[in-house]
């Protein structure tokens, strides 16, 4: 269990960090490395060098924007779970965050370096999709995006290029004030890899009724999937009407079988899932006073 | 690669390949054995650290990752050598501990999480312990050890006039509010 050699390498800079990526082919980025450093002992990686990009000023750090929370890409999976602009506005990101390996792995774990991972079964991709987040990309030719959906292709799979690296994760914020999220997952053991994953955010008017609805199922295929229930909105989320909705939207899921659990199985839990965590969310959104701040 | 890394309030130097662990560092160069090699994969817990008062898995860094940081080891917590600390004494009152191995990172997990506070819910310390794997004590009376040295800190830091009787503050909390 020790890894293959490799060279060390840490950059001053994200323009020295993507030109030291697209030079060398056999180059790894590092940041939390609590996925990457299990591959190399096993070595199931044998990079040639890493380039550590945890300590670059460039990624680090929370921005509130204009409709949307800025994530550095090397924020720390326990910070981010901590911190009060998050939970604020973007709060299926604080919600699915403890569910997220345990707390010795958070606090060097990155929220870009889940993203980059894209295991289709972990929690902060299933938010990217969910609630469609931009992934920023640093190329070395400047900065570009793209959604999270297009960016997540397959398992353990992006879009990503030879010298590109994830900047930071752009969270829309809803602008509504009735606002709820719900979460639940089915795994063998708390805080292990996922099964099936749920994620829903609900928004309210006044009177109730729906005026914007998010959800998503991770752990199901080979990327987390957004389910389109935009049927729902204008109405009341009544029990019936909920679960007509998802049962429709996801009769076409693409669901996979594997050692832990049939494809089956993991339809059929996706939509009870499903059922529940839109509950919770509107049950949290109806919580929320009809005056007064978000 | 040189590097300089600030163990337990020391700081030293050492020369490392880039791939050897904080983990393998601390045990090979530094002689600090206390930090146990397990799983070396990140499953088992047993080489918990702690970085600037964190808990964190040795064996899933690399020393040459680990400057500019204050770790805490096994060794760091013992108020003089020999010497037991509240935690590892209550651990060893409660036999919270069998073959040992596990302990180093289970007291570690655990003072980390009572620096944050004294007056943990069962879920709390459940949820500390959690990426540490006993296989041992079915993990019972470590959460006993972890609700009594809660108890005996808590206590520690109260005027005498405010703790009430010796008995109950000896006792270890079943359910602390």
């Amino acid at each position: 269990m020790k890894p293959a050699p490799f060279d060390y390498i840490r950059p001053d800079s994200l323009a020295e960090a993507c030109a030291l990526l697209a030079a060398d082919e056999d180059a790894r980025v590092i940041a939390g490395g609590q996925t990457l450093v299990p591959m190399l002992a096993m070595r199931l990686a044998r990079p040639a060098r890493l380039i550590d990009i945890l300590r670059l000023p460039e990624l680090a750090g929370i921005h509130e924007e204009k409709g949307a929370i800025m994530v550095g890409a090397t924020t720390r999976q326990a910070h981010a779970e901590r911190d009060p602009v998050i939970r604020a506005s973007v709060p299926m990101l604080a919600r699915v965050l403890p569910w997220v390996g345990h707390p010795p792995t958070r606090n060097r774990g990155t929220v870009g370096g889940s993203i980059a991972n894209a295991d289709p079964s972990a929690e902060i991709p299933l938010v990217a999709v969910t609630l469609g987040a931009e992934i920023m990309l640093a190329t070395a030719d400047g900065p570009a995006s793209m959604p999270a959906d297009d960016f997540l292709i397959g398992p353990m799979l992006t879009t990503i290029n030879p010298g590109e690296c994830v900047s930071a994760i752009r969270f829309p914020v809803w602008p509504h004030r009735r606002i709820g999220v719900g979460f639940f997952e089915i795994s063998a053991r708390r805080s292990d890899f996922a099964f099936v994953a749920a994620a829903a955010q609900v928004a309210l008017d006044d009177e109730g009724r729906c005026i914007e609805v998010a959800l998503g199922v991770g752990g199901v295929g080979d990327r987390p999937l957004r389910l389109d229930i935009s049927s729902l909105i204008g109405g009341e989320l009544r029990a019936a009407i909920v679960t007509d909705a998802i049962s429709a939207a996801a009769a076409e899921l693409d669901a996979m079988s594997d050692l832990h659990a049939s494809a089956a199985y993991r339809r059929r839990v996706a939509i009870t899932l499903c059922i529940r965590a839109l509950e919770q969310a509107g049950d949290n959104a109806a919580a929320k006073s009809v005056k007064g701040a978000r | 690669m040189k590097v300089d890394l600030h163990i337990n309030g020391v700081s030293r130097s050492t020369d490392v390949e880039p791939r050897k662990t904080l983990l393998d560092a601390l045990r090979e160069n530094f002689l600090l054995n206390g930090t146990h090699a397990g799983c070396e994969h990140g499953v088992c817990g047993a080489c918990t650290v702690l970085l600037d008062g964190e808990p964190v898995r040795s064996c899933l860094m690399f020393a040459v990752q680990a400057d500019g940081y204050e770790i805490t080891t096994i060794e760091g917590l013992a108020p003089a050598p020999g010497e037991l600390g509240v935690l590892q004494d209550a651990f060893c009152e409660t036999h919270g501990l069998q073959c040992g191995y596990c302990t180093p990172g289970m007291i570690l997990a655990a003072h980390a999480m009572l620096q944050n506070t004294l007056i943990p819910t069962r879920d709390d310390i459940v949820e500390a312990i959690s990426g540490n794997i006993c296989r041992c004590t079915g993990y019972g009376q470590i959460i006993e050890a972890i609700q009594f040295a809660a108890a005996r800190l808590r206590v520690a830091n109260t005027p005498r006039s405010q703790q009430g009787a010796p008995a109950e503050a000896d006792k270890p909390v079943v359910e602390a509010k």
